[in-house]
């Protein structure tokens, strides 16, 4: 499944994301977080179960995080997804 | 008698598209939430709205107060894909917004009922608020109560029933008096609670409290609110006072021995105490009871005590 065009979603306001996507022919997933240090591998983990869930193998991500839950790093990845055409395979929520 | 019984003093909004506010729902203290994907999401961000708001309701499984969604109105392009997504997160309810007509009301009625038959959730799980906030649907409101079963409140909506009146909203109401008691008659002929609209005012806090003090004496029982911090003052408020309490208390006494007398009327400090009497202070003691100010055993609120023995 494809990123056939540029996309984003998200807000600038704490406890939300940015989350900017782009075709590219390998999968390379860039991530900003005010709370980095601490949490960038869960952060890390989290997309790529989205990305896993979304059936999505090709593409550029780049996440510019303000602290955000789970439940909103889930929403803002898959409306960018939505946004750039990607065809859904599932909607089941993530484990 | 669940509608009547059901606390929904204060109906707070919750704007869609925020995470920030979304993430505290759980510590808020309102009766229900209202999570927006109305007024307070930009065309542009309807579809994040909603998503953000499915996935947050999947997560929000112990929740501590009722859930309802204020949709996109049905004449948008927006409301059905707002059900398709919010539907399976199972909120208890739906924020109709501009529920002018009957008819609106029996659509989304068979939207829901489609989306239960084929998802396996029990018949009438979702309940309807429909929100009467143009001069057209204050004119219909009776009609619009009775559309649907699913139907548990009346919401007044004044900011876009003034706006449809095209006059100016004020604090004192003066302007919004006929309206309300129409919105109310419909409720109560109807047998639905009747919710008052929003006090935008957030730093007014004597405005919201003289509002809720007015509405209250005209029968609303509970009002949508915008900010958190309005909660306190409008539970303070639509809270029986324990002079209240403590009269419909001694009603209750003087009428059970009025029924030992084999009577239905009986003095008390000098007042008549009859039928409507009984009735005004059992409906006041079971919120009462609901709201845990008075111990469920301390009074007899059995129908017969209420209306005598048939």
């Amino acid at each position: 499944m494809d990123i056939t065009r540029k996309a984003s979603a998200g807000t600038v306001q704490s406890s939300d994301l940015m989350v900017f996507v782009e075709p590219a022919s390998t999968l390379e997933v860039d991530i900003e977080s005010t709370v980095k240090q601490q949490f960038e591998g869960l952060i890390r983990e989290r997309v790529m179960a989205n990305l896993a869930r979304l059936g999505v193998s090709h593409g550029r991500l780049r996440i510019s995080d303000r602290g955000a839950l789970d439940y909103a790093i889930d929403a803002r990845i898959e409306t960018a997804l939505r946004r750039a055409a990607v065809k859904m395979e599932t909607s089941e929520v993530v484990p | 008698m669940e509608s009547e019984l059901k606390l929904r003093r204060s109906l707070l909004y919750v704007p869609g598209n925020m995470p920030s506010m979304l993430q505290n729902v759980s510590i808020f203290d309102a009766d229900a939430v209202q999570l927006d994907l109305e007024d307070a999401v930009p065309l542009a961000e309807k579809d994040a709205a909603r998503i953000l708001v499915r996935k947050f309701l999947d997560g929000y499984t112990k929740r501590r107060q009722e859930v309802f969604v204020r949709i996109n109105g049905l004449d948008t392009s927006y409301a059905e894909d707002d059900l398709r997504e919010i539907l399976p997160a199972r909120p208890d309810g739906i924020r109709l917004p501009k529920a002018d007509t009957p008819e609106v009301v029996e659509h989304l009625d068979t939207l829901l009922t489609e989306f239960e038959e084929s998802h396996n959730v029990p018949l009438g799980h979702f309940k309807i608020i429909p929100s009467i906030e143009t001069a057209y649907a204050v004119l219909h409101v009776f009609d619009v109560a009775r559309a649907s079963d699913r139907i548990v409140a009346l919401a007044f909506g004044a900011e876009d029933y003034t706006a449809s009146m095209e006059i100016q909203r004020t604090k004192g109401g003066e302007e919004l008096f006929t309206a309300r008691n129409h919105v109310l008659w419909a409720a109560k002929a109807s047998g639905v609670q009747a919710i008052d609209s929003i006090f935008a005012d957030v730093d007014d806090v004597e405005g919201l409290r003289r509002e809720t003090e007015l509405v209250k004496k005209l029968g609303f029982i509970g009002k949508s609110l915008v900010n958190p911090r309005q909660i306190e003052i409008v539970h303070d408020i639509f809270r029986p006072q324990q002079d209240e309490i403590d009269y419909a208390l001694e009603v209750m006494e003087a009428i059970s021995r009025a029924r030992e007398l084999g009577t239905g009327v009986i003095s008390l400090r000098g007042r008549m105490v009859d039928a409507p009497v009984v009735k005004r202070a059992a409906r006041m003691l079971k919120t009462a009871v609901s709201m845990g100010l008075v111990a469920e055993d301390a009074v007899d609120l059995s129908d017969e005590m209420i209306h005598g023995v048939l």
